[in-house]
């Protein structure tokens, strides 16, 4: 029954894509989100398309765990949604080849010199309160901390979750030595550590968190999607900790070609102003004036923490010891 | 001589399965260390891990037992309108994907739910759900339903005869209970237990969205973790050789409780024991009540909240749940023949080893399942298009220890009661499948099948490395919550919910009805 399944969908494919034979595929690991309808992929997709003459195949799922153990016999051509806090161990496994562009004037808040991993979009982590429910929000980290505990927030667990783990690294940032002493003030107003950022950002939407562990760029989502100008993100004199979304090419790849021409791509206007408002986050390489109106007009600190990735992987164990000891009182 | 044969063919089958289900679970974990070349030590972290997951589970699983016992005689021995219905509703929790659960659970039991909205206009002070509490109420929440059944399919397997020798003999409800319910309850509460502490023990989104924090990691998430953030793939199989472990122990404790039970047969005559008067009446009453209240309050908050959403769904929603159908019938099938052959031969040989073999798939870490098979099949085949058929089979397998629960009391009363009779008659292969396995199994194997199609239905996918452009409906749902759309994914939600429900009311009801 399975064979004739597959033979009709078989018959099917080829059926459909007959005209579509001769052309090449450039296959692209990608996290689940990015190809879902709601993500940039499909605009990707049809944007490289356009003039790539080949077919673009998003291949979805834990990419990098399965990158690194298919290593060299990956078929992947592209890999795109790396977050900065893998690329340590990514680049270790010298699976990845240079990235070929020309990185001096990006639109980031940081500086940025890596010719592996390149960044296509951008944010940074904040909470994110709602107007009507928390009158008064904490203006700063430090009045996070002593503000009263029936505060409540939800933050994400930094051993499944990379926003947690940027959390981690951002009060790392701000306290440094006197990190446990800020946990143990934080604690008590923790609601309650989810798995993923899902779970937490569904919780505050109830209704049941004050605020939540997000990014700055979350109430761009409410603004433009529900016309709903009550959520703001808490902006920090400490500052707040940056976060990127990478893309690299394979060195292995059966389509140098194709892979690089898609990098060559992924700063271009064309690609970088799609990319806001499918993805709620930064363009990494766009004037501001070309900006959409919502992303410039949001609130953006001051200040932006960054840790490069070798001290984040240095800093990875200890923080997340303290974190354990401090939330497991 | 041919009967031999043919007996021996038909253990082979029940062989073959347990065989086959021992060299996916342990197989698949020995892939896992010989990718990583070995197993690496355990960290402090993952040792308290390892404690925190034993005692919730052992309490949790007790809980859910326990509190399911005066539910379950309340429903066997009283009668009432939308009796039937009832039943089959309380299961509902049981099938629920573990978000909407959450989301459910918090409605009412959170910080702004019900319970405490109540508890502040009267001045008392606030219940939190986030702790360890949480976590325990949660797993009552998904397992009562499954013992309320497994409970009640005991108190059916009582013929009404007993029970009305028993009123002739002019035994009281305490003799009763001494005499009839007490050695049936001491013959499949073990295993209900058993069962609950294998499904809490591999928690893991629940145990921590509800825990509160790290103090409530099961050993699950330090696998998760050790894959996706240490990517220390022999830390991971370490891991789940000591959640094989723990079942195991658990296996045999459970083992070692339960003893054998034989009430021989009846007449199935259609009305059941009629239950004692007075205050017991009241009281059954009270414990149907509180278990409806308890069980349907949080699914009625997510209806509330997405109902009014589905019309508007995308349409990719639409195609994906067509998807989710096609799945959850081609695993509930697998599903239902696997059980059979197992539970048939097993309530022959009651053979420990094949009840164990039996149980597996529910200790499998899902993760551990999915890199092991990834590493196993990556060589040989073209993996990607194997998402979808791969993902059918895993949920046909994990779904086998619920349907194994149901299935093997019935069929060892069914060899004890008419095994003998079958036999000196000659009666063997598919006519005596058709003629005596089939229809005195049919509300066992129903309720199995059931339980299989609904837990595919809300499956999220063992299978996070192989990827695949076709969805399911899960995937989607929570696609949407990545992408903000939260009230479109409550919606998607109830979708989910009621789509796994009316699978699972099809399978038992019909099972019932045959």
């Amino acid at each position: 029954m399975m064979t004739r399944l597959s033979l009709t969908t078989l018959a099917l494919l080829t059926a459909t894509s007959a005209a579509a034979q001769e052309k090449p595929t450039l296959t692209i690991y990608a996290g689940d989100y990015i190809a879902s309808e709601w993500g940039p992929g499909p605009k990707i997709e049809e944007g490289f398309e356009a003039f790539c003459e080949c077919d673009l195949k998003f291949v979805t799922g834990d990419i990098l765990p399965r990158i690194l153990m298919e290593g060299d016999k990956t078929d992947a051509d592209i890999v795109f949604g790396l977050n900065t806090d893998v690329t340590a161990r990514a680049r270790a496994s010298g699976l990845f080849a240079p990235h070929g562009q020309d990185i001096s004037d990006l639109s980031l808040p940081v500086e940025w010199g890596d010719d592996i991993f390149l960044p296509y979009n951008w944010g940074e982590t904040a909470f994110i309160y709602d107007e009507t429910r928390l009158e008064n929000p904490p203006e700063s980290f430090q009045a996070l901390l002593s503000a009263p505990e029936d505060l409540k927030i939800v933050i994400q667990d930094p051993r499944s979750s990379i926003s947690g783990l940027a959390l981690l690294l951002w009060v790392k940032a701000i306290y440094g030595d006197d990190t446990p002493e800020a946990w143990e003030k934080l604690a008590p107003k923790v609601l309650t550590v989810t798995k993923g950022w899902s779970e937490s950002y569904g919780m505050f939407t109830e209704g049941e968190a004050d605020m939540v562990l997000s990014y700055t760029t979350s109430p761009a989502y409410h603004i433009v999607a529900e016309d709903d100008q009550t959520k703001h993100a808490a902006i920090f004199p400490e500052g707040h900790y940056f976060m990127a979304e990478l893309a690299a090419q394979v060195a292995g790849s059966d389509q140098p070609e194709l892979a690089q021409k898609f990098m060559d791509w992924i700063l271009t206007e064309d690609f970088q102003t799609s990319i806001p408002l499918a993805n709620w986050s930064m363009p990494a390489k766009l004037e501001q004036a070309k900006w959409p109106g919502v992303m410039r007009d949001l609130p953006r600190p001051d200040t932006t923490l960054f840790y490069d990735e070798t001290q984040a992987e240095d800093l990875r164990k200890p923080a997340l010891d303290e974190w354990l000891r401090a939330f497991s009182r | 001589m041919a009967s031999g044969v043919l007996a021996l063919r038909r253990d082979a089958a029940g062989i073959a399965v347990a065989a086959a289900l021992a060299a996916l679970i342990l197989g698949t974990l020995a892939a896992v260390a010989w990718q990583a070349r070995g197993l690496s030590a355990l960290q402090s972290w993952d040792w308290r891990a390892v404690w925190f997951t034993i005692w919730q589970a052992a309490l949790s699983a007790a809980l859910s037992a326990g509190l399911a016992v005066p539910v379950a005689r309340a429903f066997a021995r009283r009668r009432f309108p939308g009796r039937a219905l009832l039943v089959t509703l309380l299961g509902a929790p049981f099938i629920l994907p573990v978000i909407v659960a959450i989301m459910g659970l918090i409605a009412v039991f959170g910080r702004t739910g019900a319970i405490n909205e109540a508890l502040r206009a009267v001045g008392i002070g606030e219940f939190s759900v986030y702790g360890w509490q949480g976590v325990v109420l949660a797993h009552v929440f998904f397992n009562l339903p499954l013992s309320i059944r497994l409970i009640l399919q005991g108190w059916q397997s009582i013929p009404v005869e007993r029970f009305r020798l028993a009123d002739s003999l002019g035994f009281g409800p305490a003799d009763t209970a001494r005499h009839l319910e007490w050695p049936m309850l001491r013959g499949v509460l073990p295993g209900i237990w058993l069962a609950v502490f294998l499904v809490c023990l591999t928690s893991f989104t629940v145990a921590l969205a509800l825990g509160g924090g790290p103090a409530a990691t099961t050993v699950e998430l330090a696998i998760y973790q050790a894959f996706r953030f240490d990517f220390d793939l022999g830390r991971a199989a370490a891991l789940g050789l000591v959640q094989i472990a723990l079942s195991l122990g658990a296996l045999v404790l459970s083992r070692r409780m339960a003893t054998a039970v034989a009430f021989g047969t009846g007449l199935d005559l259609a009305h059941g024991p009629v239950g004692p008067r007075g205050w017991r009446r009241a009281m059954d009453a009270v414990a149907i009540l509180a278990a409806a209240l308890f069980l349907l309050c949080p699914i009625g908050a997510v209806i509330l909240q997405g109902l009014p959403r589905i019309p508007d769904l995308p349409t990719e929603v639409w195609a994906a749940t067509l998807r989710s159908i096609c799945m959850a019938l081609i695993s509930a099938s697998i599903a239902a023949a696997l059980c059979l052959a197992l539970a048939l031969t097993i309530a022959k040989t009651s053979n420990g080893w094949l009840e164990a073999a039996g149980m597996l798939p529910l200790v499998a870490s899902p993760l551990v399942l999915g890199t092991g098979l990834f590493i196993m099949l990556r060589a040989h085949v073209a993996i990607d298009d194997l998402a979808l058929p791969v993902t059918a089979l895993i949920n046909a397998v994990m779904a086998l220890p619920f349907g194994l629960r149901a299935l093997i009391p019935a069929a060892r009363s069914l060899r004890a009661d008419y095994g003998r009779l079958a036999d000196s008659l000659n009666m063997t292969g598919l006519a005596r499948l058709r003629l005596l396995t089939l229809p005195r199994l049919a509300a066992p194997l129903g309720f199995s099948t059931g339980l299989a199609a609904a837990l595919a239905m809300g499956d999220l996918g063992v299978i996070a490395l192989f990827a695949t452009d076709q969805p399911t409906l899960p995937l989607k749902l929570y696609q949407l919550m990545n992408s903000y759309r939260m009230t479109d994914a409550s919606a998607c939600a109830v979708l989910l919910m009621s789509i796994s429900f009316a699978l699972f009311w099809l399978f038992d009801r019909g099972g019932r009805l045959a």
